[in-house]
């Protein structure tokens, strides 16, 4: 996709607008829209939005949507971190737009500021912040994201010390909001590659010690398009709302990959 | 518009739909052809926002069976339990965790390596003796392993989804016995196009509607779509007069707080300081169940006994639990008490209130989820589980992490019976027309009728949800929320959205919401009105008591007329009792 051009400043309001509250600030919210169905190319909208410094990036998007603009499209659910509906890109970095607060936004005296929204890269845009996930899924579902056993079931549960369940701990956090993936420079460059999420989803199988499927999934990670396209430079860690270390699980991987038989 | 074929279609994919599309796939004995509509990703439903743990007398850490499970969920539920059901859910209970475990749920462990358990509110050892250990738990994680592990098992089974479909009408054939239902309609968000789904059994599992209400614990998206679309049909609704408000909230936010804080020896205190649930629940204290716990934050906050600049809320403390306990058992709550208030809850306790969470009401089904049209009488091939069901297993109030359990045991019941229903049966004719209906619904959204705001009405009525039909309710107070949802229904008549377009039109999709919240609103608030006593979730200031001589009834409320302003008529179910007979609820 090319770069947004056409920066325009919104007038467009829906009639009144809610009474503003004690305390709140005009941020200026300047987001990416395309529509394909009128837009030839992405172009840049700026909407003036009181908002509290405890507002989540989330309520200003709403704010827009509700009261100035009901055409502005993005995806959102859960509104609290958990359902990663919300990735987007919020200064320039992939965040959860209800994962993020306006205080954390402010910039020096805090009186006015602008923050600028856009879709996460690398997925192909739909319409506004809302991007095509399922080269995404994918990707998750390529790398037989499930546990795999052989023989038969124990009648009760199986066995796993609370050693071996913390070992994979960290990946279990995935919620697939595809903040990692879409930060991922290869990804960028060569959509083919498996990209963070898919590998940490992996992880996640390849470590639980009641899993018997790590070597199918080494064998696809081992692939051209798998663990060794990744350069450590850790921006899926950052990006991670769960604060999951994707870079090291990714490694580990690697590592795995290196030392088996 | 487009045709589909299929013998089973499944509507909602969080816990409840996909443990019911994994049921059909893997455990009827043959392999139905399979669909899973969801208006959102499978990953975003809302079970993966449950916390806490997943109840089953496991006994992996100390004494406990199902029996004492049956009889908390039947107490918990001020007796509007129907026995029967409990019994199969708490029965069942232990291999829908086992089952869990072997499609690999990453549960907590005991230094054995057993399953591990803590306590929850209302689960008791020996009949209320003591809080017992039965929640099976990951982390304060429970309904996002749930859902991931589901989806993960979906994707080993190659079940089918159809993403961001929203089904808004389902398809019922008159028969000389009857409705039969044949299939549902859905309208593609991608595309804006209609797509008629023919199907032999329908399974619902479409969650709550959080959404009537301004504080919530609820997802944007519980907007009670399947609940709503049953009522508009002429079924029944049962039992909607019961909403649950989770104790902990977070204040002025409403994002949940686990229960599971209060299982690991979380306290609330008020102002004072003073664990103040001493005083209403001198047994198990700060693990009473919801209804009372959060009743009783009200009455600290009514009477003066609240914390903070307003004296709006009260503070769980969780100070004592130390870091360690914190980072490893509650994570999650941890960071959104830091990320959201600013509060962190290894020093200092976190700001509280009620917060509305969960619909103890909703479509009338059978123990094998088979949906009800009148008090007994099946409607052939329809079917639903999770919380847009009433089975009835949570009564009055229901008791913490019995709805994981719930889309767990009821989820995979209906969609087995979806299953065996569709090897038994041939595909019976649509009505004409079947998209009528929802083509007529959208067109009439979309067209210029007036200048009213969604968020406006929205607002409006979340506003006079939370100050009328909350926590405490009286006359006075549900009649000013009928008035006000009823002059919101005649305003509703006048909205307008902006986005015209067919791609991706979310501003047309949470129109098409709010009618469905106006609705179930007004149901809500009906049933509060009519029943005239206190009892679980239902809280009437001016008839305190519970009244089991007029009330020990289920309430089934029918849609009379077609037009968003039509009658409700209320009628009554008997309850169903096996062995334990109602006592007065205390603990």
């Amino acid at each position: 996709m090319t770069a947004a051009t056409v920066d325009r400043v919104s007038s467009g309001a829906r009639g009144d607008q809610p009474p503003v509250p004690d305390g709140a600030v005009t941020i200026t919210v300047r987001i990416q829209r395309f529509n394909p169905e009128t837009d030839s190319e992405p172009r840049w909208e700026s909407f003036g939005v009181p908002a509290l410094p405890t507002d989540r990036v989330l309520n200003l998007l709403h704010y827009v949507k509700w009261y100035l603009d009901g055409t502005l499209t993005f995806r959102r659910s859960c509104a609290h971190g958990i359902c990663g509906s919300d990735a987007m890109q919020i200064n320039g970095v992939n965040r959860l737009a209800c994962k993020v607060l306006v205080k954390d936004l402010l910039s020096g005296g805090g009186k006015h500021t602008t923050i600028t929204v856009a879709p996460i890269k690398g997925l192909p845009v739909n319409k506004d912040l809302l991007v095509d996930m399922e080269p995404f899924m994918e990707a998750f579902r390529a790398v037989k994201p499930f546990l795999i056993t052989y023989g038969n079931e124990p009648t009760r549960e199986r066995i796993q010390s609370a050693a071996d369940r913390e070992r994979f701990d960290d990946t279990t956090k995935c919620i697939l909001c595809a903040c990692c993936t879409t930060s991922c420079p290869v990804f960028w460059n060569e959509g083919s590659y498996f990209g963070p999420a898919a590998i940490v989803n992996a992880h996640r199988f390849i470590f639980d010690s009641r899993d018997e499927g790590a070597e199918e999934r080494l064998d696809i990670l081992n692939d051209a398009e798998g663990v060794w396209r990744c350069r450590t430079t850790f921006n899926c860690t950052d990006a991670c709302p769960r604060g999951i270390q994707v870079t090291k699980a990714i490694q580990e991987v690697k590592r795995a990959l290196l030392f088996r038989r | 518009m487009q045709f589909h074929r299929y013998d089973v279609v499944i509507v909602g994919a969080g816990g409840a739909g996909m443990r019911a599309a994994l049921a059909a796939a893997t455990e009827a004995g043959h392999a139905p052809r399979t669909a899973v509509l969801t208006k959102l990703y499978p990953t975003r439903s809302h079970t993966g926002a449950a916390q806490g743990g997943m109840c089953a007398a496991l006994a992996n850490v100390e004494e406990d069976n199902w029996e004492w499970h049956t009889f908390d969920t039947i107490k918990g539920g001020d007796y509007l339990v129907d026995q029967d059901a409990a019994e199969v859910m708490a029965k069942e209970a232990i291999d829908a965790v086992l089952d869990l475990e072997k499609m690999g749920l990453p549960f907590n462990r005991t230094p054995e390596g057993r399953i591990d358990q803590r306590r929850f509110g209302g689960h008791t050892r020996n009949h209320g003796e003591a809080a017992v250990r039965r929640a099976c738990y990951a982390a304060d994680r429970t309904g996002h392993m749930i859902l991931q592990t589901l989806y993960q098992n979906c994707v080993k089974h190659g079940i089918e989804f159809f993403n961001e479909f929203y089904v808004l009408d389902i398809c019922l054939t008159e028969t000389e016995n009857g409705p039969v239902c044949t299939g549902a309609v859905a309208y593609e968000l991608a595309t804006g196009e209609i797509h008629v789904f023919q199907a032999k059994a329908v399974v619902f599992a479409t969650g709550g509607f959080g959404k009537v209400f301004k504080t919530t614990s609820n997802a944007h998206t519980l907007t009670g779509d399947g609940m709503g679309i049953i009522f508009r049909k002429g079924l029944p609704l049962e039992d909607m007069e019961f909403y649950q408000f989770h104790p902990t909230g977070l204040a002025g936010l409403g994002i949940l707080l686990t229960e599971g804080a209060r299982g690991e020896g979380a306290i609330l205190r008020n102002a004072a300081g003073e664990r103040f649930m001493e005083r209403y629940a001198p047994t198990i204290k700060d693990l009473a169940p919801r209804d009372i716990v959060a009743r009783s934050m009200a009455l600290e906050v009514l009477e003066g006994r609240g914390a903070g600049p307003n004296k709006d809320y009260v503070l769980l403390d969780c100070t004592h639990l130390g870091a360690e306990v914190l980072e490893s058992k509650l994570p999650d709550i941890t960071e959104f008490a830091r990320t959201y208030l600013a509060v962190d809850p290894v020093t200092e306790p976190v700001p509280v209130y009620p917060t509305a969470h969960y619909a103890m009401g909703g479509i009338p089904t059978n123990i094998h989820g088979e949906v009800l049209r009148d008090n007994d009488t099946v409607v052939p091939g329809l079917y639903a589980a999770g919380e847009c069901a009433c089975v009835s297993v949570h009564g009055a109030n229901r008791l913490g992490t019995n709805s994981l359990l719930d889309i767990n045991v009821f989820g995979r019941r209906a969609g087995l019976a979806a299953a065996r229903y569709a090897a038994n049966h041939e595909l019976i004719d649509l009505p004409e027309t079947p998209a009528a209906v929802v083509q007529a619904q959208l067109e009439l959204v979309l067209s210029e009728h007036g200048k009213e705001r969604v968020a406006d009405i929205r607002t409006e009525l979340q506003a006079t949800m939370d100050a009328n039909a909350s926590v405490y309710r009286t006359e006075e107070t549900l009649k000013q929320a009928l008035h006000d949802v009823q002059a919101l229904k005649d305003r509703y008549a006048h909205i307008s959205v902006q986005d015209k377009g067919k791609r991706f039109n979310t501003d047309l999709l949470e129109a098409v919401e709010l009618g469905f919240l106006l609705e179930l609103a007004e149901v809500l608030v009906i049933g509060a009105l009519e029943r005239k006593e206190s009892r679980g979730g239902h809280a009437r200031e001016d008839y305190p008591n519970r009244d089991d001589t007029n009330y020990m009834r289920h309430s089934m409320f029918y849609k009379q007329g077609d037009g968003l302003k039509s009658d409700i008529r209320l009628d009554y179910k008997p309850v169903t009792f096996t062995r334990y007979k109602p006592m007065e609820r205390k603990y």
